[in-house]
């Protein structure tokens, strides 16, 4: 009985912990903005450092060329992850009066993974680039002890 | 009030392309964590981040968990007209800030 009390609390405790973002669970994430258009490779330019050594604070730049004219610009930037506990890292919603199609920030990995920057323009086109990150410190489910 | 700072010019020509830089002090507590007494520390994050150049809007953001705790943020603008940057920031558990910069364009 206390056996299996203490499985059944394991089974709980562990469980959502244990729910990492996976390569599938990133590409549902990307299907979920792109739908069923395509994505193609370029004009996006991920800068991230590739080995890292501490991945609660890893710094990021997305810049994606565009003239940035009414006619024709970056509408969204969206980064994903593979493996940490969500797939999801930012969106950023650009207009012609950014001048620039250039997000900066800093984000948390928890694992050496690949890190995708995708680019919607103003057209429905996508672009995407990625980068293997290679992590020595964890972040997001490392626990306070 | 939330500390917070923010990094943009105080003047720029009209037309000019200019980059904002932002930081404001918060845990980003994933909700993936358990703490000392072995339970889950909540979710505590920042969800939005927008910025509104004389009211209309110029950037806006969404995070995530795992943007790394005291979120920073840069983006670029074009100089329009002189007047305020205001920034905001709202998250979980009612978390509000805001921070103008005022900016004089010639």
């Amino acid at each position: 009985m206390q056996r299996r009390a203490f499985i059944a609390g394991f089974a709980v405790t562990v469980l959502p912990i244990a729910a990492a973002a996976t390569p599938e669970t990133m590409a549902a994430a990307i299907k979920q903005v792109t739908g069923d258009a395509a994505v193609r490779p370029g004009r996006v330019t991920l800068d991230i450092p590739p080995l890292v050594e501490n991945g609660n604070t890893v710094p990021l730049t997305v810049s994606v060329e565009s003239p940035m004219t009414e006619a024709d610009f970056i509408k969204a930037i969206h980064v994903f992850n593979e493996k940490n506990p969500q797939p999801h890292v930012f969106d950023a919603r650009l207009s012609p009066r950014n001048g620039k199609a250039v997000v900066g920030t800093r984000i948390k990995l928890a694992d050496a993974q690949k890190v995708v920057a995708i680019a919607e323009t103003s057209k429905g086109e996508f672009f995407s680039a990625s980068a293997d990150v290679i992590v020595t410190i964890a972040a997001c489910i490392e626990d306070i002890t | 009030m939330a500390n917070v700072l923010v990094n943009a010019p105080k003047t720029a020509r009209k037309g000019e392309t200019v980059e904002i830089k932002a930081l404001i002090m918060h845990p980003m507590e994933t909700g993936f964590r358990a703490g000392t007494n072995g339970r889950i520390i909540p979710r505590n994050i920042i969800e939005h981040f927008t910025a509104t150049w004389n009211g209309s809007e110029i950037f806006r953001m969404d995070f995530s968990p795992a943007i790394a705790a005291n979120p920073f943020v840069s983006f670029f603008t074009i100089a329009g007209e002189s007047g305020t940057i205001t920034l905001r920031w709202t998250g979980d558990e009612g978390f509000v800030a805001e921070h103008q910069v005022a900016i004089t364009v010639t």
